[in-house]
């Protein structure tokens, strides 16, 4: 009964054009990929995180904890705007709507993945997180929040695909509140330790919910432009317009963000704590130089910014390219924001300290990483095989 | 008005004043109170009534008489007498079973070489978790893995809720906290609450009591006899504690005393 009644919706949404040999390899493999990486993480639980990981006493947090972010804000942008669509109609990029909703939840789930094996011990997590809970904290109430969020999006995603409109609208919007409170949470777990000031501050809080509609734009005209190309087919026009909506909202934050960036640069040469200067000075002219310049404002900011002002937000293609860019800088910048703090020893000025500790990502976070977005690859395309109807769907 | 001609004004009174200007005062009390005691409510400090730095002149000690508990303890070090011999780390790693390598220490000696008036001076700075009045430890930690002993203030761990996200470890300004691969948890200086301060009811810690040249100073608060109010509250003694800017409250505090 059950499984007649799945085979059912399944006829309904699933997209038998995507039944091809070429997607099934590329879907087996990412699948493979995510299995090998994420296989890395589980390692740390055999061999001691301490292990396999290239974190240490003093640099306690890495790459992992900078992926976990990116995903987690990439998800909260795209949820943000499906929301928007859904909530109030009539926004041109509704008809995408339902296709963000899946890739919200999957890149909350590369979220998850990665942070499941950067925690020591997350079995702890599940039951203390429950019976034992601090509410002072950033890190317990990002956790529920996101967690409430997926529960919601999971729902509003079933119910887009039943077809129950009111469920997918209430639970959207709940989704995407508990979203942006998550995201505004994680910026407190940065932006609430005076220890460190390059983090400290109450601007980190809203430039991660700037990188959210930054990274949430860019995700939509990617992963939809990739949805047309995998398929050979030619957008149809209100596709197309809701791409120029999405690249205007691109552009739009891209230039906000880089204020943002801007300000937040120059505030530590003005004054303030020293431990926050020499901070800065890691991006600036110190050993994240290059990842700052040529990755995170190169390649993340002005290139795109020149590619969509040359797209005249109406070349999908050229805005697609500009995206991938941008998530690019974005998955850079949040690696730098994580390493800065972090690079400048407490015991600066005795021991002969060095101005900037040493950290290099290991092996085995590096396989992490190419877990996470092997699942995200992997989620993309299972949604457009299996809900590649509900994903055309003009309206719902 | 000239101001001399209002002195010689005589006072109204309130009797003159009408009902409506009565109760718009008492609005105006309240209102005042009532933001008072939201603010108070709102607070995310561990201890309320915790006080140190801005608000006493001498800058960083508690106000005396002030101190949240009930066996306050805390520790001064007269850094200038520490000569580096390193007997503190090797009784605190014996006592409390610290494991080695990866970073793991609970006390640890710092070294460095300063000039002053052209002569070089060697200069040795003992360190340990300064078990803040108001430790971003413990307000960051999600599930109260780290928590204040009521009883003595010190910021203690219960290893089996941690969950081993490591912000404590980024939050804490002092890098007192490792990663303890043995307990699968992070772990920190506890004042040998487990260890050599229950032995010697209360009185020592590991390091207080293997350093031969007295620096680790080690005591109640609120005992007023004990050496290490003595210490922190002698006037003539300059007394500061490490990363101010940090606000954490710490109560181990440094002097050349």
């Amino acid at each position: 009964m059950a499984q007649n009644l799945i085979a059912t919706i399944f006829a309904q949404t699933e997209d038998n054009s995507l039944a091809t040999p070429g997607i099934n390899r590329a879907t087996i493999f990412f699948l493979i990929a995510t299995g090998l990486g994420l296989s890395c993480g589980v390692a740390s639980f055999i061999f001691g995180h301490e292990a396999i990981y290239n974190n240490t006493r003093e640099v306690p947090w890495g790459m992992l904890i900078s992926t976990y972010a990116f995903w987690a804000i990439t998800s909260t942008g795209l949820c943000i705007y499906a929301a928007i669509s859904h909530l109030f109609g009539g926004t041109k990029m509704a008809i995408v709507s339902n296709r963000m909703v899946w890739m919200s939840i999957i890149c909350i789930m590369g979220a998850f993945a990665t942070i499941g094996v950067e925690i020591a011990s997350p079995h702890r997590m599940i039951i203390y997180n429950i019976l034992s809970p601090n509410p002072t904290s950033n890190i317990w109430w990002m956790g529920t929040l996101y967690g409430m969020a997926v529960g919601c999006m999971i729902v509003e995603f079933f119910g887009i695909v039943t077809g129950l409109g009111k469920v997918a609208v209430i639970l959207g919007t709940a989704g995407a509140v508990a979203e942006v409170l998550a995201n505004s949470c994680l910026g407190g777990v940065f932006a609430t330790l005076p220890a460190r000031p390059y983090w400290y501050g109450g601007q980190l809080p809203i430039y991660f919910l700037t990188a959210a509609f930054l990274s949430g734009a860019c995700a939509t005209v990617f992963f939809n432009w990739l949805a047309y190309k995998i398929r050979g087919k030619e957008m149809g026009e209100p596709v197309k317009t809701a791409m120029t909506s999405a690249g205007k909202a691109m552009l739009m934050v891209l230039i906000l963000y880089s204020v943002a960036t801007f300000w937040r640069l120059i505030m530590y040469y003005v004054g303030g704590a020293e431990l926050g200067r020499v901070a800065a000075s890691a991006l600036v002219s110190g050993p994240l130089s290059v990842n700052f310049w040529v990755l995170e404002v190169t390649i993340g900011l002005l290139i795109p910014l020149l590619l969509l002002v040359l797209s005249r937000l109406k070349n999908v293609g050229m805005m697609a390219f500009a995206g991938i860019l941008i998530l690019i800088g974005q998955f850079v910048a949040r690696y730098d924001l994580v390493a800065a703090g972090l690079l400048v020893p407490s015991n600066l000025g005795w021991d002969n300290a060095p101005t900037y500790l040493d950290y290099v990502p290991s092996f085995f976070e590096f396989g992490v990483i190419i877990g996470s977005i092997s699942l995200v690859a992997f989620g993309f395309l299972l949604g457009e095989r299996m809900f590649g109807k509900v994903f055309e769907q003009k309206e719902h | 008005m000239n101001i001399k001609d209002l002195e010689k004004e005589q006072n109204e009174g309130v009797e003159t004043l009408p009902s409506e200007e009565r109760r718009k005062f008492l609005q105006m009390g309240l209102a005042v109170t009532g933001v008072f005691l939201g603010g108070t409510v709102l607070s995310l400090s561990s201890v309320s009534s915790a006080t140190g730095g801005v608000i006493n002149t001498s800058g960083v000690v508690p106000v005396k008489g002030q101190y949240p508990y009930p066996k306050h303890l805390a520790m001064v070090m007269r850094q200038n007498h520490c000569v580096d011999c390193e007997k503190c780390m090797i009784a605190c790693r014996e006592t409390n079973h610290v494991p080695v390598g990866h970073g793991a220490w609970r006390t640890m000696i710092q070294e460095r070489i300063t000039t002053v008036e052209g002569v070089e001076k060697q200069e040795f700075r003992p360190i340990l978790c300064n078990h803040c009045n108001r430790p971003p430890c413990v307000r960051v930690c999600p599930t109260k893995a780290t928590f204040k002993d009521p009883e003595t203030g010190i910021v203690v761990m219960n290893y089996s809720k941690c969950i081993g996200c490591k912000t404590c470890m980024a939050a804490c300004p002092y890098n007192a906290r490792y990663f303890n691969h043995d307990k699968y948890a992070i772990d920190k200086c506890n004042f040998c609450i487990d260890t050599k301060l229950k032995e010697s009811g209360g009185k020592e810690t590991a390091c207080s009591a293997a350093c031969p040249a007295d620096v680790r100073v080690f005591g109640d608060l609120n005992d007023t006899s004990s050496k290490v109010y003595e210490v922190l509250h002698e006037p003539d003694n300059k007394i500061w504690v490490l990363r101010p800017e940090a606000g954490a409250l710490p109560n181990v505090f440094y002097t050349n005393a």
